[in-house]
């Protein structure tokens, strides 16, 4: 549980821009346990996809890298499965299809055929999309796509689950059920989960520790918050509790007192 | 605006709790909305345009007479089509001649050399229009079977799209007369057999069409290819798809409707290149028969050659309606308009 598991050292990222290079995140740390929930937060525009997406594979660093598992990752791979934000689904499959997709490419060889259905089952089962798994994504609501979306990342059995802002597009009541259930998943997996959010009460619920990010251009971690409470946590017993609300307050300090949005800059 | 769209709310409730009420009224209604729209204002308008056709073509005088109106032109429609019927006919006849004639020498002598000919007589206008629909849907297959692949392959690599485009920039405006000498002097030169399974002709005509039809496929599905959605490509790479299945499951069906919308420009193009060229080339087909037409000069020509321009656009509409079926049945996405 404590072992080095996940490793994102000195890593700094420049894009070409017609005005010359742009650096996105400068000397970014930060080790990652196995079996812990971390939450990136910072304003809009500060690189937290960017981190994310080297963690994916999808970016390459310009400086620094990504070790997992004592590998270095050069390329976007099944191990290191992606929630995107805006779900994702190929349009033209049905849920079922979607994870079938995922789950035959990585599986391919390792599983018969039934041991795959039940599989492919099993895991629209754990986000609750059993009633639902042969409807294409257009038939579904935003929440049962970002629903389906976990399940296909769940169903490659990655070491790392990384999620970009996932619940972001959905509103508040459905957000607070699909927290819920990532919570209810997070306490029988037990996953090693990175998570970008912009929601305070998000980041604090769910996360081992909270990651906050500066301002860019030259981004980096500001401040880590270690959040000591024990799971799986309960949104309702929590709104009262000291600690919890204690926590809240400093990533709130963070963000609008030390790090001011940008946007705000400029008004 | 706001009373009404409440008063719009409010009457579509109404309808609805009519047509609880009494369906028959509602839907009745409803049906001859419909009935309308499909057919009444259509045929309106065509019955519009027959008699601005007929009143300005009485005014013209050319040198083969006055310029037919619909109703000498559904005459010389009908007259083609008796003169088909009985060409038919004589060949039948010619064929059951021989026929005869074969048995009666087989019976007088059982192992007499029987010659089996072949009717040679005019081809109708018949004839022409299924010669034309052969060669545009072989000259249309080859282009297609051709500029898929070269638009998927120029849409994935920029190596390859920036390598093809200016060729592909070059080609798509040359004009099908510039194409045809070219074609037919290389095909004359290459295409040498004693037992040819095409004539020349037909073969010119349909590589003139596939060099013309090309064009728009390949653009549009470069296009389609390279705009797919860019979270899609992310989904292929984190799952390390093959690059067959990437092709599959995730080019593919994103680029279907743009492909086919390059399809159907192409194939509007390969017809009336087809016409074209036919023409130019005196290749047998519609083209052909239009050209003889002209070159008779009876006065029955314009009226023909009328007959034949009704043809031509009205093939042209069929083999696109075709098209958007193929379209519908290999769309995934089957709520989509589609015009």
């Amino acid at each position: 549980m404590n072992k080095k598991h996940l490793e994102i050292s000195t890593v700094s990222i420049e894009f070409p821009t017609p005005a010359g290079s742009f650096k996105a995140l400068d000397k970014i740390n930060l080790n990652i346990k196995e079996g812990e929930f971390v939450s990136l937060i910072g304003h809009s525009g500060c690189g937290k996809s960017t981190v994310l997406n080297i963690v994916a594979g999808l970016y390459e660093a310009t400086e620094g890298g990504v070790i997992l598992d004592g590998k270095e990752v050069n390329e976007p791979g099944p191990d290191r499965a992606v929630v995107f934000q805006n779900h994702s689904l190929l349009p033209w499959l049905t849920a079922y299809e979607n994870v079938e997709l995922a789950v035959k490419q990585v599986f391919k060889g390792k599983k018969s055929a039934t041991e795959m259905k039940e599989w492919i089952e099993h895991n629209l089962n754990l986000v609750h999309m059993d009633h639902a798994m042969h409807k294409r994504p257009s038939e579904i609501s935003g929440g049962m796509k970002q629903r389906v979306g976990i399940a296909r990342a769940l169903s490659m059995e990655p070491k790392v689950l990384l999620m970009d802002e996932p619940f972001g597009a959905l509103d508040a009541l459905t957000r607070a059920h699909m927290q819920d259930s990532l919570i209810e998943i997070q306490s029988r997996l037990n996953n090693t989960v990175i998570m970008i959010t912009h929601d305070v009460d998000e980041a604090v619920l769910l996360s081992d520790r909270i990651v906050m990010m500066t301002n860019g251009p030259a981004a980096t971690i500001g401040e880590v918050l270690e959040v000591d409470l024990p799971k799986p946590r309960n949104r309702v017993e929590l709104a009262n509790d000291a600690q919890y609300n204690s926590y809240r307050a400093s990533v709130l300090k963070f963000l609008y007192e030390r790090q001011r949005n940008p946007a705000d800059k400029v008004a | 605006m706001n009373a009404r769209v409440m008063s719009m709310l409010e009457s579509k409730f109404m309808t609805k709790l009519l047509s609880m009420s009494k369906p028959g009224k509602i839907n009745w209604e409803e049906g001859v909305k419909k009935i309308l729209y499909s057919f009444g204002i259509p045929l309106m308008a065509i019955g519009l345009f027959l008699a601005l056709w007929g009143g300005i073509a009485s005014q013209i005088q050319t040198s083969l007479g006055q310029v037919p109106g619909p109703t000498k032109v559904w005459q010389q429609a009908v007259s083609l089509y008796d003169e088909h019927v009985e060409e038919r006919t004589k060949e039948a006849a010619f064929y059951e001649r021989q026929e005869k004639r074969n048995a009666k020498k087989l019976l007088a002598n059982p192992d007499a050399k029987i010659k089996v000919r072949s009717y040679t007589g005019k081809p109708t206008f018949f004839d022409q229009i299924v010669t034309s629909i052969i060669t545009v849907l072989t000259g249309f297959i080859i282009a297609s079977m051709i500029a898929i692949p070269v638009g998927i392959i120029s849409g994935l690599s920029p190596v390859i799209y920036s390598a093809l485009n200016p060729l592909i920039q070059t080609f798509k405006p040359v004009s099908p007369l510039a194409w045809l000498p070219i074609v037919t002097i290389i095909v004359s030169a290459v295409y040498i057999s004693d037992d040819p399974w095409f004539s020349k002709s037909f073969v010119n005509s349909a590589i003139t069409v596939t060099l013309c039809s090309l064009w728009p496929t390949i653009i549009n599905t470069t296009v389609g290819v390279s705009s797919i959605d860019k979270d899609l490509v992310n989904v292929s790479k984190v799952l390390r798809l093959s690059w067959f299945t990437h092709i599959t499951k995730i080019v593919l069906p994103a680029s279907v409707p743009m492909m086919f919308a390059g399809l159907r420009v192409s194939f509007g193009i390969g017809w009336m290149v087809l016409i074209a060229a036919e023409m130019l080339a005196q290749n047998p087909g519609l083209g052909k028969f239009v050209w003889d037409e002209f070159q008779n000069g009876s006065s029955n020509s314009l009226a023909r050659i009328m007959v034949a321009v009704i043809a031509i656009g009205l093939i042209g509409y069929i083999l696109d309606q075709f098209m958007l079926k193929l379209q519908r049945s290999v769309s995934w996405d089957k709520n989509a308009v589609l015009r």
